[in-house]
């Protein structure tokens, strides 16, 4: 069953789509648009920018450190370079690159990895990008977007443009289903609230939204009402809005398509361990490296269905209610 | 030609002289690398005093500017002071290097100084972030060249032959990578640490233009660089000659000195050196 079916969400092609749709129009809007790219610009969508505007479209081939270093070249001459590629290949293959042309002088680079989490599942873990929170996370100057359907993905490759400075947007080829309207917000550090509920509150990103969203749908049906923030952007983290849910519910769970350890779920738990302890529950990948699989087998294997959110929601209420 | 007159060719002499001087103070107060710095000094002296670079010290940001990129930052505080005489900041700043509270950092970081184009300290990164500057020229409509100043030993870093492919395939003209070919890397000679040879057919084999000159004699150099601008077509790598430690007679003859500045009985020796002998 596609992610968001069982919440009645209206299903929509593969988030890597809106993105090539959005890169064109911001290359359409402003000249100073131009893309980078790792020899995959027909996978993660970029190529549409090629066929369009073939004089600001450079394949750097297979070489993403060489591909981070122009990209910062071009960002110090006043272009705004996406430099694109699959996720895991970008962030882990140019990380040096990353942290040192880019991310101490805080230079107006946008890095859009595409194929991230689970969804390259039998591909093997490899292309799998699965760190890539963390490693984003590491680089105090970088604003990290993670849209989790086609508008909120065109909204940040807008936002990511308007930005002035470094910024890292998570892709999928995963089908993420229409979670917003055109008329609903994005704004970077703002997460948005999806679902109101007052037992506990879900803490999602990504393709996690409407695996969310399915389970608040189970738990309805057994009279459990779980508000849910899609926290779109990872840095700056809406700490009010984490506060908030905190103080409301008293019981938190997160869910992410990412390692646990150094997730946003950590950053969540930072915030809260700090100002206002609160029962949580992690929803992501466990210490140990996905095999190959389709995804909804990954998902199963990892701990990380609609089942496995709604368990984890009434075991942290159980918590919530001893206490 | 650039037609340098004798004097001018000893007034440039003189003035690498002086860097020597500064950075032995600068690396002799916490320690910085003496020996890779004095194997560049007369690079960056005829880049920057010679008539090649057209930069604006009060417009750093001008741009049309020639830009000079330091891919080998542990040379740091030579380019300091070559920037702070050439009026890019006062030079009683060089007092303050590696100091907190100012921005000469141990290795630069982008535009902390004026000047300073590219965050450097991990080796292998600039001449990447110089076909950059290439491409965005390109779109711009500008005209400018790209001198980029690169060790020997980072040449073993696999994101320079990245470059050097690239550069080629883009036909990145106004491009000039200059190697400070001192032979020396960290822990002992290159050609017995990791060769680079054969290394002019490395470059030539990637499609650049190779020059190679004396990378100590101020002539040479200005006459290379001059040669290197008649190329347009393609990027330009001069393989400069040069002694690690160029200068000061211990330092050249022990490889060991490359992280580390003096002691003050050495300093004073070198300083007695350095203001008595001559290098051309």
């Amino acid at each position: 069953m596609p992610y968001g079916e069982l919440a009645g969400l209206r299903p929509a092609k593969q988030l890597r789509e809106y993105f090539g749709q959005a890169i064109l129009e911001a290359a359409q809007q402003n000249p100073r648009v131009v893309v980078l790219d790792g020899d995959l610009g027909n996978s993660t969508g970029a190529a549409t920018v090629k066929k369009a505007f073939p004089e600001r479209f450079f394949n750097i081939g297979i070489a993403e450190s060489n591909m981070i270093s122009i990209s910062a070249g071009l960002a110090s001459c006043g272009y705004i370079p996406f430099a694109t590629s699959l996720s895991s290949f970008l962030l882990c293959n140019a990380y040096e690159q990353i942290r040192v042309s880019v991310a101490i002088a805080g230079l107006n680079v946008k890095l859009m990895g595409s194929h991230s989490g689970m969804t390259t599942n039998r591909e093997g873990p490899s292309s799998m990008s699965i760190e890539d929170y963390a490693l984003s996370g590491g680089l105090p100057t970088f604003t990290i977007l993670v849209p989790s359907d086609p508008v909120s993905m065109i909204k940040a490759v807008h936002a990511a443009v308007k930005h002035v400075g470094p910024v890292y947007i998570r892709s999928s080829r995963e089908p993420m289903p229409y979670i917003y309207s055109e008329d609903d917000p994005f704004e970077v550090g703002k997460a948005n609230l999806v679902r109101e509920g007052g037992d506990a509150a879900i803490i999602a990103c990504g393709l996690m939204v409407p695996v969310s969203l399915d389970a608040a749908t189970l738990l309805a049906q057994e009279g459990i009402q779980v508000r849910i923030l899609d926290m779109h952007t990872l840095r700056p983290l809406d700490r009010a809005a984490i506060l908030k849910a905190a103080k409301d519910t008293g019981a938190i769970v997160t869910a992410e398509e990412h390692m646990i350890r150094g997730g946003m779920g950590s950053a969540v738990a930072q915030v809260l361990a700090q100002d206002l302890p609160t029962p949580m529950r992690f929803i992501g990948i466990p210490d140990r490296y996905p095999r190959s699989g389709s995804l909804e087998e990954l998902m199963a294997d990892m701990g990380m269905t609609a089942q496995h959110i709604a368990a984890a929601v009434k075991d942290v209420i159980r918590q919530k209610q001893k206490t | 030609m650039i037609d340098q007159t004798a004097t001018e060719v000893e007034q440039l002499i003189e003035m690498a002289r002086g860097f020597r001087l500064d950075v032995l103070e600068m690396t002799s107060r916490y320690h910085a690398h003496l020996s890779s710095c004095l194997s560049a000094v007369e690079i960056m002296t005829a880049i920057y005093f010679g008539g090649v670079l057209r930069y604006r010290p009060h417009q750093p940001k001008w741009e049309e500017r020639d830009r000079f990129i330091l891919s080998k930052g542990h040379a740091a505080p030579l380019f300091y002071t070559v920037l702070a005489h050439a009026g890019y900041f006062d030079t009683s700043r060089l007092a303050h290097f590696r100091e907190i509270g100012d921005e000469l950092h141990g290795h630069p970081i982008q535009d902390s100084l004026p000047g300073v184009e590219l965050t450097s300290g991990s080796l292998g990164q600039g001449l990447s972030f110089g076909i950059g500057h290439v491409l965005a020229r390109r779109l711009s409509g500008l005209d400018y060249w790209v001198y980029v100043l690169m060790g020997d030993g980072e040449c073993e870093a696999g994101q320079v032959w990245e470059a050097a492919m690239s550069a080629a395939h883009y036909k990145a003209n106004q491009l000039v990578a200059i190697i400070d070919h001192n032979q020396y890397q960290q822990t002992g000679p290159i050609q017995r640490e990791m060769s680079l040879t054969p290394f002019d057919e490395k470059w030539r084999s990637f499609g650049w233009h190779v020059e190679e000159c004396n990378g100590h004699n101020i002539t040479d150099l200005l006459d290379t660089l001059q040669r290197a601008k008649q190329v347009t077509d393609r990027p330009v790598v001069i393989i400069a000659h040069t002694v690690k430690g160029k200068g000061i007679s211990f330092v050249e003859a022990d490889y060991s000195f490359h992280g580390r500045g003096l002691s003050p009985e050495q300093a004073k020796l070198a300083r007695e050196e350095i203001l008595c002998r001559t290098v051309n």
